[in-house]
């Protein structure tokens, strides 16, 4: 089911991208922010498929291969919490329980009004303020109890 | 007292990163300029000189490189960026893309001029959205300058850059993955040979550089390779951006010298372990890496003295872990990722990977025994001998090298001790 997103906002992403073949992850990666639950769905892959004249299953064959890409919904916010091993050795293991108790679920899951799904990540490059967190395009690093909890109410007043 | 240069790094925060006049009046496209008087080959003379390793981890002198490709007589030719930076503990291109993107810009106009190559592509990870931002807004303001596009400053030569994304894929910073990535396809490496330089991007000849290697090509091109190679040592030449992390003071990116030993980079830029904790081990270039301990840490970063020692200089990543970790625990964190990461083309590194993990896990459940050491070894080495890319071929470095250093530590988990307290033997032991 197309959740906010329009078949006629896919067709512009695509166009916008010249209908090229090469440019398929920014497309994806375009209909997945658009969606507004960071996911693709379905009928979108299928009109990419279409549009850029490639089979669905080579559609496929990207989207379930590269780990930015989801085919379920998830929330609104994305909590990436780095489990690469700068961020092991600073404590990302606390970093996990700290979300997981202030969110009230388990990595890989998703609050019940839809606004965050908590997941890991490789390496984000924020080694230098491990342990990190990114949701969306911003990082916050240095984390403690006291920071997750600002993240999490600032991201709840702003989903609002 | 170990100090940092400013050779690379030199205008980072001093300048803004989309304002063409900034990057002027700091001496941008003075070398641009030199370039489109000297020929080609000339050029390529003073990247050799410069004794410029490749920066991405290689280490493969990027003169011999792009001599290879200036003698194949196929065109068009395409110029690569790899950016994708995924190696974990490796954030420097990002202090690149981020407060310099005007001079890594300038070196890939230079290697199009070297290559007459009217056609570059910048690969950045997808975790870098604010990086592909400045750096396509970087490119928009030299489009409308004419410094990029056609007849760039007047000349006879065009260059076209285009910035794309990654979407999430550690192989893809391998080169020949990073290729097929940038053609659309899912991120699974090539078989080589034929080499890139052959056979690249859309099958045509193709140059791929890392970010720092190609930021540096200005400096060699407008002072001499001479110069450049004057900041480092024998065998490397200039300085390398390193990046520290982990259980250090001081956390950050350094440029030095080549031939700054470990222990002034650890201890006196980094200002060394805190909380009085213990220096425990070290890794260098990225979760492929290999450990060492302290006995290592006199050794130069430099890349016949790394080699000389079993090591590697790699991406430039320092990853310092003090004596709170576990040894044994540091591994399993490391060979999950690369399970995660192994893009399940070849057999060897996908199960091997599972099968290291499934060991690794015994040692932390206590339910190991000596016979698993044997186990270790025999799937590490096929791995490391099979693997169809380097990926597969360095996944069990970390493993390998941490059983040299710390075999003990290995061995008391048989016993079910964990010195440091983290691993808590949920299926046997103490």
């Amino acid at each position: 089911m197309m959740e906010k997103i329009r078949a006629q906002e896919v067709y512009g992403i695509i166009n916008k991208h010249n209908k090229s073949k090469e440019q398929i992850l920014s497309i994806l990666l375009e209909i997945q922010e658009a969606s507004g639950r960071n996911y693709v769905p379905e009928e979108c892959a299928q009109i990419v498929a279409q549009e850029l004249g490639l089979s669905l299953s080579k559609v496929y064959d990207v989207l379930t291969f590269y780990a930015m890409f989801s085919l379920k919904p998830r929330g609104k916010y994305i909590l990436e919490i780095c489990k690469s091993a700068p961020c092991h050795v600073n404590g990302s293991k606390n970093v996990r329980d700290m979300f997981e108790k202030e969110l009230g679920i388990s990595i890989g899951e998703t609050t019940e009004d839809n606004m965050f799904t908590l997941q890991y990540s490789s390496c984000f490059g924020a080694c230098d303020i491990a342990p990190a967190v990114k949701i969306g395009g911003k990082v916050y690093g240095n984390l403690n109890e006291q920071k997750v909890k600002e993240i999490v109410d600032l991201y709840r007043k702003e989903g609002q | 007292m170990a100090k940092t240069v400013k050779l690379l790094s030199e205008n980072f925060g001093k300048i803004r990163p989309d304002s063409l006049e900034d990057y002027l009046n700091a001496g941008g496209f003075e070398a641009l300029k030199k370039a489109f008087t000297m020929k080609p080959l000339d050029i390529i003379e003073e990247v050799k000189k410069s004794k410029l390793m490749g920066r991405g981890g290689a280490g493969y002198p990027t003169g011999s490189k792009w001599e290879q490709l200036y003698r194949i007589e196929k065109f068009p030719k395409y110029i690569v960026c790899n950016a994708d930076e995924g190696e974990p503990g490796t954030f420097k291109d990002k202090l690149i893309l981020n407060y310099d993107p005007m001079k890594l810009i300038e070196g890939m106009i230079i290697a199009g001029y070297v290559f007459n190559s009217n056609h570059g592509y910048i690969y950045i990870r997808g975790e870098y959205p604010d990086s592909q931002n400045i750096m396509q807004t970087a490119a928009d303001v030299l489009e409308k300058t004419g410094y990029l596009g056609e007849n760039i400053l007047g000349s006879d030569f065009s260059f076209h850059l285009h910035v794309r994304t990654g979407a999430g894929a550690y192989v893809c910073g391998e080169n020949s993955t990073l290729l097929n990535s940038l053609e659309g396809k899912a991120g699974r490496p090539r078989k080589k040979p034929p080499h890139l330089a052959e056979v690249g991007l859309f099958e045509l000849p193709t140059l791929v550089n890392n970010v720092e290697s190609l930021a540096n090509i200005p400096y060699i091109v407008l002072n001499g390779g001479d110069k450049y190679a004057s900041f480092g040592t024998e065998a490397s030449g200039g300085t390398k951006l390193v990046c520290l992390s982990g259980n250090v003071v001081n956390r950050g990116v350094y440029e030095v010298r080549f031939g700054t030993t470990l222990r002034e980079i650890i201890y006196e830029l980094g200002g060394g372990v805190p909380n009085g904790r213990k220096l425990k081990l070290v890794q260098i270039g990225g979760s492929s890496g290999p450990c060492f301990d302290e006995t290592l840490l006199d050794t130069p970063l430099c890349y016949d003295a790394t080699w000389k020692n079993g090591i590697t200089v790699g991406s430039g990543a320092l990853l310092v872990v003090d004596d709170s970790n576990c040894v044994v625990d540091f591994v399993k964190c490391i060979t999950e990722f690369f399970v995660h990461e192994s893009c399940g083309k070849c057999t060897l590194c996908r199960e091997g990977n599972k099968q290291l993990l499934k060991i690794i896990n015994k040692f932390t459940e206590g339910t190991a025994s000596e016979k698993d050491f044997d186990a270790i070894r025999r799937i590490s080495d096929a791995m490391t001998n099979g693997a169809f890319c380097g990926l597969g071929e360095t996944a069990s470095r970390a493993l390998t090298t941490c059983l040299e250093y710390f075999k003990d530590e290995f061995e008391e988990h048989i016993n079910g001790k964990c010195r440091a307290g983290v691993c808590s033997f949920e299926k046997g032991g103490e």
